[in-house]
């Protein structure tokens, strides 16, 4: 953004030195298999000894066309392009796109649906913050943290497993509703989880957060005040480390926030430690409001009544997987001609959606994730485009290295929690 | 639409009476049409005399086939005011074959970043943008992905050089073979 932006296209290194237009600096390229810069991004510094003078993120290495391959898909399958982009919060990306396309469809989903939603959100929430601490400890020298968080992280992808049949990508929540309802084993899971996890995150705030170290290697690093964060659209953690109570969970509820008691996770400092201490409390909220959708789960379906809009299935779980169950199976191929012919068409062509144009946002674990979706009116979506927060806080990242140790923009590009499946998408 | 952002539009379309079109409600979402040579100045009258201080999304939409030409592109502005707890989407028309537009990214830094996009993906370009240069695509890419007309390209497949047609062809009767669907 400033002048002393260095241009990085696919020129010589030499080239890209020269721009710099000083002799006495040091243009060094971080990334993008950097341990430490969570995935494919790619720094390139200028160094004034030890001080970042100049820093160019360079994206778009772990680009996939996921908006371009929804436009050939029908709306059911866009969810399994979705579920690709962020994937430390794929139920995220799933909850908005397919509250997109209900909006669009005009249909209400049914209450247990939506609680198990919340529910699966603010599982993902801990656990995508789990890995924000876990690497972000790893890359200031707390090792220890690295396998405490993945240790509780792996016990939600169980969960996960157990419910949608996969770790991560879940493809569970479907337009309507979800594709299927939990198992009978989950809701015990789930509380097991829940009663040992405020202990252990009681574990991590003694090991961290009087930790000279910790403190002193975050304290004042990487700051970036409201004004800054709001004219740069950064939202999530970032923006309420800042002193900004701003949580689309109470600003704009949906899919029922509105029924569940939870507070803004609001810190001041504006700095690494702030952003800290608010994805701290963020994790301790999110079981607060997982437990209260677990005790309040409404009986009923999880999928709209409507029969052109419901997926034609009645999965069962069994030992060997998941499948149809044997009446439907009967039903569709010996009993009725219609319900074949009906499952048939909604299977392949899928079902239309009116034409128009919405915009959800949703509040993911980094902040606003808009779902900005087209329709003219088929059977495939005609645009669907990504306001993923990763991207649009990464702008941020110039701000918060430059200036700084080169040592600090490690500390300040974690507290950024950037997943570049979501950035590059 | 709440009372505060209709007087809101009516006092922007006061300000802008030939280039701000008459708000309207999509699906509870607010959205107002303005043209072209005054998003700029629409953006920053919203800012400064108008509560959004957030541009929360840039996108772009290309309607080829399904409007007329000289509305080919559309670039949707995703406002967002924190104080008001407001939404309004400003859309932007673009005819085909002159894909210039003001931009926007001295009101709100964070349309630098979200301009890049659509210019990659759309061959959008925005003119005053202090760094206007691809940013998913790789730089020597050519063409620009999100265009309907961009070819969506065939997966070679490992057997005596036969292809996978592109998605938006399969189904259709091969060329080669006559029968629908098959590898052609």
């Amino acid at each position: 953004m400033s002048a002393r932006e260095v241009y990085v296209g696919g020129q010589e290194w030499g080239e890209v030195v020269r721009q710099s237009g000083r002799d006495d600096t040091l243009i060094v390229n971080m990334g993008p298999q950097h341990p430490s810069t969570h995935g494919v991004l790619r720094l390139v510094l200028e160094l004034d000894g030890e001080t970042v003078i100049a820093c160019t993120p360079v994206i778009g290495y772990l680009h996939t066309g996921i908006e371009k391959n929804i436009e050939v898909r029908n709306w059911t399958q866009g969810v399994t392009f979705v579920t690709r982009a962020d994937y430390l919060s794929p139920f995220f990306n799933e909850l908005a796109y397919c509250m997109a396309v209900e909006k669009l469809l005009d249909v209400e989903v049914p209450a247990r649906a939506q609680a198990i939603r919340v529910l699966l959100c603010e599982l993902q929430r801990i656990s995508s913050h789990l890995v924000w601490l876990a690497t972000g400890g790893l890359e200031l020298g707390a090792l220890s943290m690295m396998l405490y968080g993945f240790r509780e992280r792996e016990k939600l992808l169980d969960i996960f497993e157990l419910i949608t049949g996969l770790r991560m990508n879940h493809a569970y929540i479907r337009p309507g509703g979800l594709i299927q309802d939990l198992p009978d084993t989950a809701p015990d899971r789930i509380r097991e989880f829940l009663d040992e996890f405020p202990e252990r995150i009681n574990d991590y705030e003694s090991l961290l957060s009087d930790n000279p170290l910790w403190l002193a290697r975050n304290t004042g690093i990487g700051i970036l005040e409201a004004d800054d964060a709001i004219a740069m659209g950064v939202t999530g953690p970032m923006l309420r480390a800042a002193g900004v109570a701003h949580d689309l969970r109470k600003a704009q509820p949906y899919s029922g926030y509105q029924n569940y008691d939870f507070e803004i996770a609001v810190e001041e400092g504006a700095d690494c430690a702030a952003r800290y201490r608010v994805r701290m409390r963020e994790m301790r909220e999110s079981a607060k409001i997982a437990r209260q959708a677990l005790g309040s789960l409404p009986a009923g379906p999880v999928m709209v009544a409507d029969p052109k809009v419901a997926w034609p299935a009645q999965l069962n779980l069994g030992a060997d997987g998941q499948g149809n169950s044997l009446d439907y199976i009967r039903k569709i191929m010996g009993e009725s001609m219609e319900a074949l012919i009906h499952h048939f068409k909604l299977v392949t062509e899928g079902f239309k959606v009116p034409q128009g144009q919405v915009y959800v946002p949703v509040e993911s674990p980094r902040g606003e994730l808009g779902y900005h979706v087209v329709s003219a009116g088929g059977t495939k979506p005609w645009r669907v485009h990504m306001r993923d927060p990763s991207f649009v806080n990464l702008q941020a990242a110039s701000h918060l290295v430059s200036g700084g140790l080169i040592a600090d923009a490690i500390a300040s590009i974690a507290s950024l929690d950037p997943v570049m499946g979501g950035v590059d998408r | 639409m709440n009372e505060t952002l209709s007087e809101l539009c009516a006092e922007l379309r006061g300000a802008f009476p030939e280039h701000v079109g008459e708000p309207a409600i999509e699906f509870g979402e607010v959205s107002v049409r303005v043209s072209r040579e005054r998003v700029a100045d629409v953006c920053r009258w919203l800012r400064d005399a108008g509560p959004f201080e957030m541009l929360a999304d840039v996108s772009g939409v290309d309607s080829l086939g399904i409007a007329p030409d000289v509305d080919r592109f559309m670039i949707a502005y995703h406002l967002y005011s924190l104080r008001r707890n407001e939404r309004l989407r400003l859309r932007v028309f673009i005819p085909g074959g002159d894909e210039h537009l003001d931009s926007v990214t001295t009101v709100w830094p964070a349309a630098n970043w979200m301009e890049r996009e659509v210019y990659d993906f759309f061959g959008i370009v925005f003119d005053g943008h202090p760094d206007l240069r691809r940013i998913l695509m790789p730089d020597d890419w050519e063409g620009h992905p999100q265009r309907k007309d961009y070819p969506l390209g065939g997966t070679k497949v490992e057997f005596k050089g036969v292809m996978i047609p592109p998605p938006d062809v399969r189904g259709q009767p091969s060329t080669t073979t006559g029968y629908p669907g098959r590898i052609s």
